[in-house]
């Protein structure tokens, strides 16, 4: 009896278990700005700026998953 | 009715070439200069431009500006309070040259991926990305050992203040790899990734619009091929988005590095 075989790209599931953690990282950053603004909307703007390089930096592990995952076939 | 229900039927991707690794293979132009391809020509181009505008930017000096010396003061300026004076600190200065080039060289090098007459971004070429990363990693460790000798720069940079003793053996190691090891690797696969999976994109959405819309045989096919066309014109607009935040982080986290590096023990 022929075990299961899966058959696809690795490196696509891969990134798709690799992009979980900057999903929830990303949404918490942004719930922070959001839940800031409400409690002092003065300080909108040095939170957005903050927010923003929190957003590059979390992505980043995210899109390394999609470009190795084609890189490594 | 049987016409309608066929474009229905999944479409035989046989003839559709899905762009991939290969998509960014150019080869050289002179089989005798094999360093010249059109990376190493954009990347050329772009510090011209680059040399030219600031050239011209630190010549005329209008009291009440101009346009184009506006332009110029605005990019100085955001690089010069919003990266350099609150990352740094009091010794900005000596750092705001190498910030000024970092920004410019990698914002122009990202918008070439939208240019029109060169539709590639430099830094998609995992080489450029390398060569910039390696260039800061000098920069900020030898910054750091400048100001505190080899043996406390790496004591500042593998142990914060206030660590117990019993800690020590796993604090140490970890600061190291993250800081030393990790930081390069991270910088350079940031800017390349976002840059290689962002064309991706483009080019998913544009050679797949076309071949849905000319290479394919029901109207259903077609009509999706023309969402995809026009939808790539947003696509367009995020890789533009894009790039400009990503050329912003690289200078942010260079900034951070070198601020890192030459600060003070509490």
């Amino acid at each position: 009896m022929t075990p299961l075989e899966i058959t696809g790209s690795l490196g696509i599931v891969g990134y798709g278990l690799g992009a979980i953690g900057p999903g929830i990282g990303v949404g918490l950053i942004f719930a922070s700005v959001i839940q800031g603004t409400a409690r002092q909307p003065e300080a909108r703007g040095a939170m957005m700026g903050t927010a923003w390089i929190g957003f590059a930096v979390t992505e980043a592990l995210a899109i390394i998953g999609i470009a190795l995952a084609f890189v490594f076939g | 009715m049987s016409g309608f229900l066929s474009g229905l039927v999944p479409l035989d991707t046989g003839g559709f070439e899905a762009p991939g690794v290969q998509s960014f293979d150019f080869p050289p132009f002179f089989a005798s200069v094999p360093w010249f391809d059109k990376y190493m020509l954009q990347a050329i181009v772009s510090v011209i431009l680059i040399l030219a505008f600031w050239l011209i930017m630190a010549r005329k000096n209008a009291m009440v500006p101009s346009k184009g010396q506006f332009i110029g003061e605005t990019a100085y300026f955001f690089v010069r309070n919003t990266i350099a004076r609150d990352m740094i600190g009091h010794d900005f200065r000596r750092y705001l040259p190498l910030l000024i080039a970092l920004f410019s060289f990698v914002l122009i090098n990202n918008l070439f991926g939208v240019f029109p007459l060169t539709l590639l971004p430099t830094p998609s070429h995992v080489g450029w990305p390398y060569g910039l990363a390696i260039m800061v990693w000098v920069i900020y460790n030898g910054v750091g050992i400048a100001k505190f000798g080899l043996f406390g720069y790496l004591k500042n940079t593998s142990l914060p203040a206030g660590v117990p003793v019993f800690m020590w053996p796993l604090i140490i190691p970890l600061e190291f790899v993250s800081n030393i090891i990790v930081r390069p690797i991270t910088l350079s696969l940031r800017l390349f990734a976002n840059m290689f999976a962002g064309h991706l994109l483009v080019l998913v959405f544009v050679l797949g619009g076309e071949y849905l819309l000319l290479h394919s045989e029901s109207i259903v096919n077609k009509t999706a091929g023309v969402v995809a066309l026009i939808f790539s014109m947003a696509i367009f607009g995020l890789e533009i988005f894009v790039q400009s935040l990503q050329a912003f982080i690289f200078t942010v986290l260079t900034a951070q590095y070198i601020s890192s590096a030459t600060a003070e023990e509490h």
